[in-house]
């Protein structure tokens, strides 16, 4: 006997899963039932470091950035979210350190620019000019894109929330799903805590989790978590315009529309589920800014923490159904990049439910990927 | 003399001093859905300023447990989480190695 029954079964009440289900009933499949193990947004979506980019170096995580970024331009309106998003493109500036880095950076650009999307090759002065108190010793130049940005993933993450409850979602929060019926490659509910919900479709947008509910399922997925930290300062006036990366010293920091700064740094991580903050990470933090920022360093940080990037072998992430169980998707594996491009998943996931097509072609996506050998290593990843 | 019965403290009053959120906010945030202490926070940015929540995060737990029925203890609590005091990043930097 089942408590419940839901058409789709959204596993995740991150930013992802909460697009899928909106975009689900925007295309009238309403009877979406999203489960949630916490509260919406308690996971990696509400720790991210809340960056909007698209100077990716390969062609599907641009492609999948840009379109999330025409979603986030006029996201209020389009989710109908009196707070807001606090979407601002204030760009991003990503610092090149060595020749052969400026050598990557180049053949990203032409790539990005193929795509229509706007990025600027600069020069170290130029990029002084962007950020006067950046210390460019030993600095080769820089890229700049001023249509990338910033976003609260809370508020993303309500304003989808919300508005798909508005159209009949049920979000069923503090909810742990255990189990997985399946029987002759058909699924046939999702076992909770709270009760069972006969089903036939299932979206795992688990994060980092996303491989635990995979094997529930008897899939075996590679996505497994790693943890990354992240410290806020105390907020003060506008400084810095755009979020500045360095993929050399493997770190980033942006100033919030709030006034506060928020950044982080790569260390060496273990696979797991450990989200506990470190001394270590703050010497690191303070130590690399003294190197880059140094005016930044009088800022007291108030606040750390980490979370988990959902990590798959080549740092894109899995998208569609995974055979041979039917009607079983994944959108998991974004590997720190889940928040910027959850609009566009939303809206590609809720296609190929209810179409069986995408308008953006994701095959190459597939889990099938890895099988066949295809993976396509994306070089733009801090940490 | 008589004190009034269960005073109700005006929506106006400061909750969260960091943020300047009023008591007025933190319940309509409450009877919009937002039931945890964490959820508030995110939604509101009370508890996330200087103080890290001290003093706003008892007086949130006391809403929260009024508007549903529970006891304070019963309320989620949110994760403490480091530093405890704001430090000036240089001082982290000078103290490298010296502990």
């Amino acid at each position: 006997m089942s408590e419940y029954s839901a058409d789709v079964v959204v596993i995740g009440g991150g930013v992802v899963g909460c697009a899928v289900a909106f975009e689900l009933a925007q295309r009238g499949c309403t009877n979406v039932i999203v489960v949630e193990r916490g509260t919406l947004a308690c996971g990696s979506t509400g720790r991210c470091g809340a960056g909007v980019r698209q100077q990716f170096g390969t062609e599907l995580n641009c492609v999948l950035a840009r379109e999330s970024v025409r979603i986030f331009e006029k996201m209020d309106e389009y989710l109908d979210y009196e707070p807001g998003v606090e979407f601002r493109q204030s760009g991003y500036l990503i610092l090149a350190f060595s020749d052969k880095q400026w050598d990557q950076f180049k053949k990203n650009v032409a790539l990005q620019r193929s795509l229509g999307i706007d990025v600027k090759m600069l020069t170290v002065d130029e990029a002084l000019e962007i950020v006067p108190f950046l210390n460019t010793e030993g600095m080769v130049g820089a890229t700049f894109c001023n249509t990338d940005g910033f976003a609260n993933p809370f508020h993303t993450t309500f304003a989808y929330g919300q508005a798909a409850k508005r159209l009949g979602v049920r979000i069923m929060t503090h909810t742990t799903v255990t189990g997985i019926e399946v029987e002759n490659d058909r699924i046939k509910a999702v076992v909770t805590d709270k009760g069972k919900i006969a089903t036939d479709t299932v979206v795992n947008c688990a994060g980092a989790y996303s491989g635990d509910i995979a094997k529930m399922a008897g899939i075996d997925l590679p996505v497994w978590g790693e943890r990354h930290q992240i410290l806020v300062t105390e907020p003060v006036e506008p400084l810095m315009g755009p979020m500045v990366i360095s993929f050399h010293h493997d770190f980033y920091f942006q100033q919030s529309v709030h006034g506060s700064f928020l950044g982080g740094i790569g260390l060496p991580e273990p696979k797991g589920y450990n989200i506990m903050s470190t001394v270590e990470f703050l010497e690191r933090m303070a130590a690399t800014l003294k190197q880059l920022l140094p005016p930044l360093t009088q800022l007291r940080v108030v606040r750390q923490w980490a979370g988990l990037y959902d990590r798959s072998p080549d740092a894109q992430p899995i998208l569609g159904e995974c055979p041979p169980v039917e009607k079983f998707y994944n959108a998991n594996g974004f590997s720190g990049h889940g928040f910027m491009v959850a609009p566009i998943v939303g809206v590609l996931l809720a296609e190929l439910i209810t179409t069986g097509k995408t308008s953006i072609d994701i095959s190459k996506l597939d889990m099938g990927r890895f099988a066949r050998g295809e993976l396509v290593f994306e070089p733009s990843v801090v940490g | 003399m008589v004190m009034p019965e269960n005073p109700r403290p005006d929506d106006n009053t400061i909750i969260c001093r960091c943020e300047d959120i009023t008591l007025g906010e933190i319940r309509a945030l409450i009877a919009q859905g937002y039931t945890t202490i964490d959820e508030i926070k995110r939604v509101s940015r009370a508890g996330m300023g200087q103080c890290q929540g001290r003093t706003c995060r008892q007086l949130i737990a006391r809403e929260i447990a009024q508007a549903l029925g529970i006891t304070v203890e019963q309320v989620e609590l949110p994760q403490f989480r480091p530093p405890t005091r704001p430090i000036v990043l240089s001082t982290i930097v000078e103290g490298e190695g010296n502990e």
